[in-house]
């Protein structure tokens, strides 16, 4: 029960982050008309990246603060069992983050509401930051300095979900045809199973004692 | 450390040696001076080898992680950690001669093209893998951390550079293997990677026994204050 609670107030502070990312960027770029457009898609996935960083952090606090990874470890399963059910949770909360997000963002920039190519490129690119981010989390979380190691880990190597994914969401922003985003969309779901098999293999690893 | 091995590290220090000399005196008096971009272009022979250096490097450093992980021996762990360090320091290299050639000749010392960004993004993902090591509670911990991001940076490196090359791309293509060099040229270039491989060989294994050293040291000291 408080461990929900604790999730919802991470939701919540990574919502708040994300939104003041968003402003930010409006400030730093200039708002004036025509000077904004060309960027959105990048303020967009900045500001997406840097809250699921921030909420992958918390992914395995709970656990290293009371031990109850060493009781999950005990469980006779997969290792990647653990890895599987921790990368459904981040990945449920990135989709909270990004559905409150998006639909801000795109009223704040006088885009249409309604994209469901949008939401396509969402969810792929949120898979592939869940992939990493679990994985990266679990490493993060066992060395000093963990709030700073786990954006060093997982920002370069998600550099093509982000290329791709803003590469996406340009094209559907323009109103551009399927064609025009189906390169990245392939790049996105390629990234997403050569992760998720990854990770899932090496996780074992990262959290045997 | 036995005779054997000291008559290997010899050799490949007689064989560095040479190569090196004959990589200098090629690339500075045998090879003619290139008729668009002048002597600029000299930097190219040093350039393209650290670059191939630096990916063999991280390509050790991924195999020998995958070993470290599934054998569990401290020596294979010892050569992916010096594999990258050295990897580390030969991609700086690249990031810096790079730019000393484009400013002359591109006019602007950076551009995000496919193989800068992707230089760029494998020295970020192994300086990661560096400060993993460095930041664990405890080696053990340090190596199974650094070995996992040795084999999931290494996998990166290809899908970066097929994004970044459809994003965008500048950087002079395989003319190499196009045969667009001048015979001298490609000898020139091909000493040189001789010699840097050499180099690189020579520092791994250095480093690499260095580390096992250390190793041993900090077991004997844990094993004396018990």
């Amino acid at each position: 029960m408080l461990t929900e609670l604790r999730t919802k107030e991470v939701i919540v502070s990574v919502l708040v982050f994300a939104l003041l990312v968003l402003v930010i960027f409006s400030f730093a770029m200039g708002t004036g008309a025509g000077t904004i457009e060309p960027l959105a898609p990048g303020i967009l996935w900045v500001a997406l990246t840097f809250g699921g960083v921030i909420g992958f952090n918390r992914i395995f606090a709970v656990e290293k603060e009371n031990s109850h990874l060493e009781g999950l470890m005990l469980c006779p399963m997969d290792r990647a069992v653990i890895y599987w059910g921790k990368l459904a949770g981040s990945f449920t909360f990135m989709l909270a983050v990004a559905i409150v997000v998006t639909p801000i963002f795109l009223a704040l920039f006088n885009l249409p509401l309604f994209l469901p190519r949008l939401a396509f490129i969402i969810v792929l690119a949120i898979i592939g930051f869940a992939a990493v981010g679990t994985l990266f989390s679990a490493v993060a979380i066992n060395t000093r300095a963990r709030d700073i190691m786990l954006p060093i880990l997982f920002l370069p190597v998600v550099v093509p979900v982000i290329v791709a994914a803003v590469k996406a969401t340009a094209a559907v922003l323009a109103g551009r045809p399927w064609g025009d985003m189906l390169t990245w969309l392939q790049i996105m779901i390629a990234f997403d199973i050569i992760y998720l098999v990854i990770a899932t293999l090496v996780f074992e690893f990262v959290v045997e004692e | 450390m036995n005779g054997k091995h000291v008559l290997r590290d010899n050799v490949l220090l007689g064989l560095g040696f040479v190569l090196m000399m004959a990589a200098l005196y090629m690339v500075f008096l045998y090879v003619s001076t290139e008729k668009h971009t002048g002597v600029v272009q000299r930097i190219f022979y040093f350039h393209v080898p650290i670059a191939w250096v630096s990916f063999l490097a991280f390509f050790i450093t991924f195999v020998f992680s995958i070993l470290y992980l599934w054998k569990r021996e401290t020596k294979w762990d010892a050569i992916a950690f010096a594999s990258a360090e050295i990897g580390v320091v030969f991609t700086t290299l690249v990031l810096i001669t790079g730019p000393i050639w484009a400013k002359p000749v591109w006019g602007i010392w950076w551009t995000w093209d496919a193989r800068l960004t992707t230089s760029l993004v494998l020295w970020l993902i192994y300086i990661a893998y560096l400060l993993v090591r460095s930041f664990a509670a405890e080696p053990a911990r340090g190596a199974r951390f650094s070995a996992v991001i040795g084999i999931v940076g290494f996998i990166d490196v290809p899908i970066v550079f097929i994004t970044v090359n459809l994003w965008r791309t500048q950087h002079p293509s395989t003319i190499i293997f196009e045969g667009g060099l001048a015979p001298s040229m490609l000898m020139a270039l091909l000493v040189c990677i001789a010699a840097f491989t050499v180099l690189y060989v020579i520092l791994l294994i250095q480093s690499a026994n260095l580390k096992l050293m250390e190793t041993d040291i900090k077991r004997l000291i844990s094993m004396q204050v018990e």
